[in-house]
């Protein structure tokens, strides 16, 4: 594939991602922070959010096999992953986020373990697709390009 | 300046390009280290120096050692020292710099009980390019007042 044809599969599939609402405005927002004295910015931010979410959903899932579960240490963490992906703009994690905190609130397992594979599901999706995003982005750097924006 | 609360709605729209300022000290206090980052290149693009503590405890700590920031960020919730009690903290010791509260989206008394423990703003985090030149605009003219 030349580096046009790449280029312009990164905007479609840049656009496939608002459109379909896995990401929102505020990765538009984080990419505007991205410039020469930052270059790797994006990819740092989006590592971060990588590694906080694995971390919380492997506590909420450890959290909700206990016999005694404890659902206000579970909120926080929701709390925190839904900070997380509000931050990088990960909409539909965001969204699911708080329709858990709901349910650790009203203290119901059922509702809460339903959440968390919803989330588990959805951070996979975003997770696959922004890495997908990166690899597209170096191809472009590889071949000589520009990322588009 | 205290409990000047102010929605993102009322904001005017300023080009962050006009409050380009290389004298303005920033502290941003949150546990998330994806956030500190965040927040940290933010205010950075704008020529801010910026400090980054990962708890309010440590936030006061900084201060009780002499340091001091025209701008505070500060996360309402954190563990060993949360947001609400490093900004009563602060106040209590006489600190009078611009600290603005970072919220999730929660609650309707959640930014309101964070605004009473000495807030002079409160804001959903993260904060947008919008927010924070409207932040700047203010401690420009608070610094040119003095």
């Amino acid at each position: 594939m030349d580096l046009v044809q790449l280029q312009r599969q990164l905007v479609d599939y840049r656009t496939s991602l608002y459109h379909e609402g896995f990401l929102d405005e505020q990765f538009t927002q984080l990419q505007s922070l991205q410039d020469e004295n930052n270059p790797d910015f994006v990819v740092e931010v989006v590592s971060l959010f990588f590694e906080d979410s694995e971390r919380l959903l492997n506590e909420l899932s450890k959290a909700l096999e206990q016999q005694i579960i404890d659902f206000k240490r579970m909120d926080g963490q929701v709390h925190q992953l839904k900070g997380s992906s509000s931050s990088i703009g990960a909409h539909r994690v965001q969204k699911l986020c708080i329709v858990f905190r709901n349910y650790c609130e009203a203290q119901n397992v059922e509702g809460c373990l339903k959440c968390l594979q919803q989330v588990k599901h959805e951070y996979g999706i975003i997770k696959t697709k922004l890495e997908s995003m990166f690899q597209l982005e170096q191809q472009i750097l590889n071949a000589g390009g520009s990322i588009p924006v | 300046m205290s409990g000047n609360g102010a929605s993102s709605s009322s904001l005017n729209m300023i080009s962050g390009e006009d409050v380009v300022n290389n004298n303005l000290t920033a502290l941003v206090v949150d546990d998330s280290p994806l956030l500190r980052l965040l927040h940290d290149i933010h205010l950075k693009k704008y020529g801010l120096k910026v400090q980054v503590a990962e708890n309010g405890k440590v936030a006061v700590d900084l201060f009780h050692l002499g340091a001091s920031f025209d701008l505070v960020l500060m996360d309402k919730e954190m563990p060993v020292m949360n947001g609400v009690e490093a900004t009563k903290e602060l106040r209590a010791m006489g600190v009078t710099s611009m600290i603005v509260g970072v919220t999730s989206k929660d609650g309707p008394g959640e930014q309101q009980a964070f605004m009473e423990a000495g807030l002079d703003y409160c804001f959903e985090k993260p904060l947008t390019p919008e927010i924070i030149s409207f932040l700047l605009e203010e401690l420009n003219k608070h610094n040119n007042k003095d």
